[in-house]
């Protein structure tokens, strides 16, 4: 009980320390997983609505493996990112192992599924809502395309959430990738894992309450841009 | 046309590590019980100092360690696995061992000691009562140097307690701090190491057992990756990191760490200069 009385103690002193080391913790954390996030969405988006509208051979197929992509374990997609980068891999000429670079593609691999599945699913909904009225209208594949995605809009920020809350809370990529170094590749979870490691327990979970607090931030940022934008959107 | 451009980007990708080996930060892979210690910090701010050469450290297990150096993932590797080290060397994957210190393994457990351990006047007599009343004994099961030492003991003690492996004998396939969290929480005998334990701060019941004694010595060797093997690698700040280590400056930085009062550490040119210890 006395280590989570401190932990919130040393999280609310780490949050008004503006220490240097920790700042640039928070903001690797908020680097590679936003930059990651933001390329995801790049993919993800029209891989998904792609998937949601085309008709093609093997579509329920491509549709379970992107479902099941969802749930790729991080360790997995760590090692296997790891085996490519590594000077032993085939793409060990570029040096990228142990940067913020590759802990950035990393998280990709592990976001963009979930940001194209739940595109996937949100485009199909709507699709069967106004497919019909669409049709009627004649319109062509880029407005259907475009008039689909921007009708998903706010759905969609659901999907880009919860590839962010991915990101940001996995520790099994970026430590495998990332290595941990200090001032270079450590984040929020892999610091998290080495105090836990030197048996700093209190100071572990005092920075596990400054993820959350973090995590907490940007929902509330997307929430109220969110907000704002439907009330305008409605009185359009 | 586009293969001549596909070709001049492929040599561009190729050469430009070659060329940038000096500008680059040197990587040096190490262990658990150097970092957790705080030593490899203090001794690469001193290295830094004065030398101007950035060192950036990835801390796993000597027997990852040791893998990814095989690789050419690292520069040079800080290890304690005196066998595999020499082996490492053998094959052509480093150039040189270089004895940089030593640490001792220590047998750790709960205060009141119920298998005795105290009074063992070696480590294999203390395994053996261990083992004779199934007492809990959390192992690190992940092939790291401090788990191949804690393997080498149950050898000579003639037991083998992969045999109870889930029972009274738990492998965690852990770094040491972690493994030391469960001991911590089983209030179990652990196998550990006096840099990790000085700087452990969650040992709840737990404490030093065994006294110092033959094969609790821990040597700890520094390997540059060979550079005729992987022609990358940052060979000439490598070399300097070696030569300050073994040098005056970094054993004497050696001598002088100290963690919450304990020395964890001797420099190797504390020695006896016997031809074990090169």
């Amino acid at each position: 009980m006395e280590t989570f009385v401190t932990a919130f103690s040393e999280a609310g002193a780490l949050l008004v320390s503006f220490d240097a080391d920790f700042l640039s913790i928070v903001g690797l954390s908020l680097r590679v997983s936003l930059t990651a996030v933001a390329i995801a969405c790049l993919i993800g988006f029209p891989l998904g609505t792609l998937i949601s509208l085309a008709r093609f051979p093997g579509r329920g197929g491509a549709v379970l493996l992107l479902n099941t992509f969802m749930g790729m374990p991080p360790v997995v997609v760590g090692l296997i990112v790891f085996l490519l980068l590594s000077r032993a891999g085939p793409f060990g000429v570029l040096g990228l192992l142990f940067t913020p670079t590759a802990m950035i593609i990393a998280q990709t691999i592990l976001v963009t599924p979930i940001v194209a599945a739940l595109t996937r699913q949100t485009v199909e909904d709507l699709w069967a809502e106004y497919g019909e009225h669409l049709r009627s209208l004649d319109a062509g594949p880029l407005t259907t395309l475009s008039t689909l995605i921007v009708d998903a809009r706010f759905s969609l920020t659901t999907a880009v959430l919860a590839g962010f809350g991915r990101a940001i809370a996995e520790v099994g990529a970026v430590m495998i990738i990332g290595g941990n170094i200090e001032h270079v590749t450590r984040v929020m979870t892999t610091a998290i894992a080495l105090e836990t490691s030197k048996g700093n327990l209190s100071t572990a979970l005092g920075l596990g309450i400054v993820l959350l607090a973090l995590a907490l931030a940007v929902n509330a940022a997307v929430q109220l841009i969110n907000g704002s934008a439907a009330r305008r959107a409605a009185l359009a | 046309m586009v293969i001549r451009a596909a070709l001049a980007a492929l040599m561009l990708l190729t050469t430009g590590p070659a060329i940038a080996n000096d500008d680059r930060p040197l990587l040096l892979g190490t262990t658990t019980s150097v970092d957790n210690s705080g030593i490899l910090k203090f001794l690469m701010r001193g290295f830094h100092g004065d030398t101007g050469i950035e060192v950036r450290t990835i801390v796993r297990g000597t027997g990852a360690i040791l893998q990814l150096g095989r690789s050419g993932d690292f520069d040079i590797i800080l290890v304690h696995d005196e066998a595999a080290e020499r082996a490492f060397v053998g094959e052509g994957a480093g150039a040189t061992r270089n004895l940089v210190m030593t640490s001792r393994f220590l047998i750790v457990g709960p205060a009141e000691d119920p298998a005795n351990v105290r009074s063992a006047t070696d480590a294999p007599t203390a395994l053996v009562r261990i083992a004779a009343g199934k007492h809990r004994f959390i192992s690190r099961g992940d092939d790291s140097g401090t788990n191949t030492a804690e393997l080498r003991l149950w050898s000579q003690a003639n037991i083998d307690p992969r045999a109870a492996s889930g029972l009274w004998y738990r492998e965690t396939g852990s770094g040491m701090g972690a493994t030391l969290n469960v001991a911590s929480a089983m209030t179990a005998y652990v196998f550990t190491e006096s840099g990790s334990w000085a700087n452990f701060s969650n040992r709840g019941d737990l404490e030093i057992l065994s006294i110092d004694g033959p094969g609790l010595r821990n040597p700890y060797g520094i390997i540059p990756v060979n550079p005729t093997r992987h022609p990358h690698v940052a060979a000439d700040a490598a070399r300097r990191l070696v030569d300050w280590l073994t040098g005056p400056a970094g054993q004497t930085a050696i001598a002088g760490f100290r963690v919450n009062g304990e020395q964890p550490f001797q420099p190797a040119s504390a020695l006896p200069a016997t031809p074990a210890n090169r």
